[in-house]
């Protein structure tokens, strides 16, 4: 950027540096805390008083992807010398692991469900903000209004008739489901960003386009898209990390196939994750 | 280990090939909450799979979504579940809306009987209605609240004097919930090894059932019933009475003086975690954890002593936890499951069981003569599945248990109103949900 | 990841601004009416099978007095019974008094402090974007699991907060407990929320910071207008809209917490942090009462999509201006 009047001296940018920064430690310190205490052993993490200072280990990371159970002396006998690091891990607890946990499984099913309903969430509300954006749709305000108000509802609230809905169509715990359901969920938020990015295309690159003999479609998604690039790219990490994260829903809803992981996380917080 | 497994299933393969009975093989789903004994069942079951050919697949779920979870699935006829190990509170829902199917049959045609089992755990876990011979689950996984505390400070001279000096007696396991409250008043904010350290972790949680689960220990010793004994649902004078109002300010007065500071939203993770960590010399919690325990690092070995909930001016009772273990009956395999429960059932099954960790509720491991050697807590268990109680286990219980949760958490921890005025809301909120239920 | 998640330089939303109008009308290949709806009716319809069918099913079942869990039961139609008992009920007023207070103080903080961050952040000193990355981290963590480590970050005995706390003021980090007590746990929800999405309002307001073309302060500095009016008279009306769009979208979600909070403090101690959502689950998921809870989500639901059309009709006003 060329220098200009509005260009902030130093001592303003200096100023302001320091109170971000500021900021930014503070806000960033619980989340280390809560980091380091993933890689302290479960007795560590609870320690009266707290630890700064401590023996780093996986244990935390290894929990949360074994299952395990207290072994008894025959088991300990039967089972040998611990073969692997993970497995040396748990022996020095006095348990032995029994499996994998269903975290493995849950984490796929989160990638699975966030980044579909991610995209279908993008294709959907590009399409629906262009043509707000573009066209005169009847009653528009109250469409969008309308597409607003479905956020509205507290999913608790329409827990209850989406279970049962969803069980009649056979959707009760599948991915194809959860993906349906974040989709709507999402759709309010990125019709409404999206729409405000299309709005500052100008509207002069699709006129040119059409009048080189570009159908609309043709324009839509040789012109706009790319130039709406950025906004859907940063509206499709706001419906990921939505879907990433949402808790409700998945608890009431989903069970053996279609869990995702944050249901699972509750009770290990202190166990170091 | 892992060859014999082997020979064994293939011996187990070939025998059940040639036999005309054998079923074809399923994919079984049992049900119940993420916690410790629920892995222990994982490693018992590999000698069901063994055994029967059938597979075991399991979804457990953390014990604070773990009803929500569950009775979502039941309520919807879900089939996820094949077997659930279902709450104990769950009974009478499970059996009046025909979530669970009704075992008498089964048990008889099968010589399994009820009586080889601890008679509370077949009352609390598996009858419908209470006291009648109507079994709709196996009992699986005996539960109780006791007391674990810290022996290795309590045998400390320093300790031991200081203690004298203060009460007059000698420091040991109490044997009245006062005495409890002077111990536990005793080590509230003592410095012990250069920390400071608190009384006692007790149930204080408000969302699920937590503070329900710890404050009837005190209410039942003090005088608390549910109910007029021989008029059901009559609760004036009994919930409400002089006993279980000085229960509930004992509770609230233990809560006062002898907790770490911030407990008030505990239950059974959390107060494992402050006993573990060294922050109280004494704390409230189910049976399940004692394994936990005597296997810890810090605190177990021998570090650890474990006492039955201590008596009361009215009596002596402890409440009850624990699980039976039912067919769900919008599953399509409920041969296989049934076949599940007879494996279950059998004494050495049962007997490993205990050994992995899980509290077998069959009288014949429990009676047998080296039990309550096997390990340091196994006499306390015992004793104290001898003197349980339950709270109701009506289809509304849950209505129950919210109504109580809020006004004793409100009384105790908030501290709104007085301990009469939470009773007696009590009993209003009870007569309600009788009321809207027709059984008033 | 890092880098996708800070809009520089992009503006987020320009809802007030006129349609334009629409081009070339005869265009081979579909009419643009007939595109209009193919690319408005997939949304249109996944909403009205998601959101609005089931949002019928519980307008019809508020007037029932339907319970899941007694499938045996007849359902009977008992009018505006469930909604009489509602709002007669004074403890739904508490929680929608304990919801208040957490909206309201999340959204003043959080607006007072994200704004602040955007406009130090504009300034442009070096390292800004990475610092702004940071910044944008506990934003993208989930709610449940945030809501569990601030219960142990809050601990008495073993978290940080007291112990920061206590570093700063000297008090003894076990004499007060932030969720434990009455009066601290309906702050200790707002610290945590504040904490969590600051960050959003935040990247709303700095795209629209990043939207002020500069010429206007140029313009403005040529009128020697100080900095602190070009503040109050170009930078405030024009960051606004996101402004008060990012409030929207705090105020609906928030109205409707329910993850954070229960996972923080289960809505105690006694009933200070039972906001509506966890009361509604209460009554929804443990007591089953179906059609008494169906009757509460409608009442809660007219609560908001009342104030929040009022607030959409302010937002297009500022906007038109």
């Amino acid at each position: 950027m060329s220098f200009s009047v509005t260009e902030p001296n130093k001592g303003t940018k200096w100023f302001a540096g320091v109170l971000v920064v500021g900021y930014a430690l503070i806000t960033i310190a619980p989340l280390l805390w809560i980091i380091a205490t993933g890689f302290k052993s479960p007795a560590d993490s609870i320690s009266y008083p707290p630890k700064v200072v401590f023996d780093p280990t996986l244990e935390g990371y290894v929990n949360l992807f074994t299952d395990r159970t207290r072994a008894t002396a025959d088991m300990l006998e039967a089972e040998g010398e611990p073969q692997t690091w993970y497995e040396r891990i748990v022996r020095e607890q006095g348990t032995v692991i029994i499996g994998p946990s269903r975290y493995g499984e849950r984490f796929l099913n989160s990638i699975i469900i966030g980044f579909g309903s991610t995209a279908l969430c993008m294709v959907l509300g590009t399409a629906a903000a262009y043509a707000f954006s573009r066209f005169r749709v009847p009653l528009k305000d109250d469409l969008l209004f309308f597409i607003l108000s479905t956020r509205m509802m507290p999913p608790i609230a329409v827990a209850i008739p989406i279970f049962l809905m969803f069980r009649n169509l056979g959707l009760n715990d599948t991915h194809l489901g959860m993906i349906l359901l974040y989709t709507a969920v999402n759709l309010s938020l990125s019709v409404w960003l999206l729409k405000g990015f299309i709005d500052e295309i100008p509207v002069e690159y699709e006129e040119a386009a059409l009048i080189d003999g570009y159908t609309r479609f043709q324009a839509f998604y040789k012109v706009v898209l790319p130039q709406a690039a950025t906004g859907i790219a940063s509206t499709a990490i706001f419906c990921l990390i939505f879907a990433w994260n949402e808790y409700a829903f998945a608890v009431l809803l989903t069970s053996g196939t279609a869990q995702t992981a944050p249901p699972l996380h509750p009770d290990d917080h202190r166990r170091g994750r | 280990m892992k060859s014999t497994y082997m020979m064994t299933a293939v011996a187990s393969v070939l025998v059940a090939g040639s036999l005309p009975t054998a079923a074809a093989a399923e994919d079984l789903t049992l049900c119940w909450a993420a916690w410790d004994p629920a892995n222990a069942l994982v490693e018992l079951s590999k000698d069901f799979e063994v055994q029967s050919g059938h597979k075991m697949s399991f979804e457990f779920v953390p014990w604070t979504s773990f009803a929500d979870r569950m009775l979502n699935e039941l309520n919807s006829g879900g089939q996820l579940c094949d077997l659930m190990i279902g709450d104990s509170q769950w009974i009478g829902g499970g059996a009046e809306n025909g979530h669970y199917v009704k075992l008498n049959e089964f048990f008889d045609a099968n010589d399994i009987d009820m009586a080889d089992f601890i008679p509370a755990t077949v009352t609390g876990y598996a009858e419908w209605p209470k006291n009648t011979p109507n079994y709709y689950a196996l009992p699986a996984f005996g539960d109780v609240v006791g007391w674990t505390y810290r022996k290795d400070w309590f045998e400390r001279p320093e300790i031991q004097e200081a203690f004298q000096a203060k009460y007059g007696r000698k420091l040991g396991e109490p044997a009245t919930l006062e005495e409890l409250k002077d111990i536990a008043q005793f080590f509230q904010g003592r410095e012990i090894d250069g920390t400071t350290v608190y009384g006692a972790a007790i149930y204080t949680e408000r969302g699920s059932e937590g503070i329900t689960m710890g404050v009837t220990n005190a209410l039942y010793n003090y005088g608390f019933q549910y109910e007029n004994p021989d008029k059901p649902y009559d609760l004036e004078g009994f919930v409400n009475s002089k006993g279980a109002v000085s229960g509930l300010e004992f509770y609230k007065e233990l809560y006062e003086t002898a907790t770490p500071p911030g407990s008030s939203n505990w239950y059974m993770s959390e107060d494992i975690d402050a006993y573990k960590s060294g922050q109280v010399a004494l704390q409230m919690n189910f049976a399940f954890i004692w394994p936990g325990v005597e296997a810890d690092p810090n605190v177990g070995g021998g570090k650890s002593g474990y006492f039955v909930n201590p008596k009361g001016p009215a009596g002596h009772f402890a409440q009850l936890g624990g699980q039976g273990i039912s067919v769900v009956a919008y599953s399509e395999k409920q041969d296989a499951a049934l076949e599940y429960i007879k494996w279950f059932a059998q004494p050495e099954i049962q007997s490993r069981w205990w050994e992995l960790g899980g509290y077998s509720a069959l009288r014949a491991v429990v009676e047998d003569p080296g039990f309550a050697d096997s390990q340091p807590y196994a006499q306390t268990f015992l004793d104290s599945m001898a003197i349980v109680k339950d709270f109701w286990a009506e289809p509304a219980y849950a209505d129950l248990l919210l109504s109580m949760q809020e006004r004793v958490h409100n009384f105790v921890v908030a501290g709104e109103g007085t301990a009469e005025e939470a009773l007696d809301s009590l009993v209003k909120d009870w007569t309600e949900v009788f009321e809207d239920e027709g059984k008033l | 990841m890092a880098k996708g998640i800070h809009m520089n330089n992009i503006p987020i939303e320009k809802i007030a601004k006129a349609t334009p109008d629409t081009v070339a009308q005869h265009i081979r290949g579909l009419s643009d009416r007939s595109i209009a709806w193919i690319f408005v009716a997939p949304t249109i319809f996944l909403l009205l099978a998601v959101n609005i069918f089931p949002l019928i099913w519980t307008i019809w079942l508020s007037f029932t007095n339907h319970r899941v869990n007694r499938p045996n039961r007849d359902v009977e139609w008992v009018g505006l019974r469930n909604y009489e008992r509602i709002l007669s009920d004074p403890d739904i007023w508490n929680t929608m008094q304990a919801t208040a207070h957490f909206l309201i103080w999340t959204i003043i903080l959080q607006v007072l402090i994200g704004f602040m961050l955007a406009f130090l952040i504009n300034k442009k000193f070096r390292g800004n974007d990475l610092w702004t990355t940071i910044i944008v981290f506990p934003m993208m963590l989930s709610p449940a699991v945030v809501g569990n480590f601030w219960t142990f970050l809050y601990q008495p005995q073993i978290g940080l907060f007291n112990y920061v706390v206590a570093f700063f003021t000297g008090a003894d980090p076990a004499s007060f407990s932030m969720i434990g007590d009455v009066h601290l746990a309906p702050w200790a929800i707002v610290i945590a929320d504040t904490w969590m999405w600051t960050p959003f309002v935040m990247l709303i307001c700095l795209a629209g910071l990043r939207s002020i073309p500069n010429s206007i302060y140029e313009a403005a500095e040529c009128d020697r207008a100080s900095k602190w009016r070009q503040f109050w008279t170009i930078t405030i009306p024009m960051v606004l809209p996101f402004l008060m769009l990012a409030v929207l979208f705090r105020g609906i979600e928030n109205f409707k917490m329910f993850d954070l909070v229960v996972q923080l403090t289960g809505g105690g101690p006694g009933n200070t942090t039972t906001l509506t959502s966890i009361d509604l689950k209460r009554e929804a998921f443990e007591k089953w009462r179906t059609g008494y809870s169906s009757a509460y989500a409608v009442i809660l639901f007219v609560t908001v999509f009342g104030l929040a059309s009022i607030y959409v009709k302010a937002l297009n006003k500022v906007k038109e201006r």
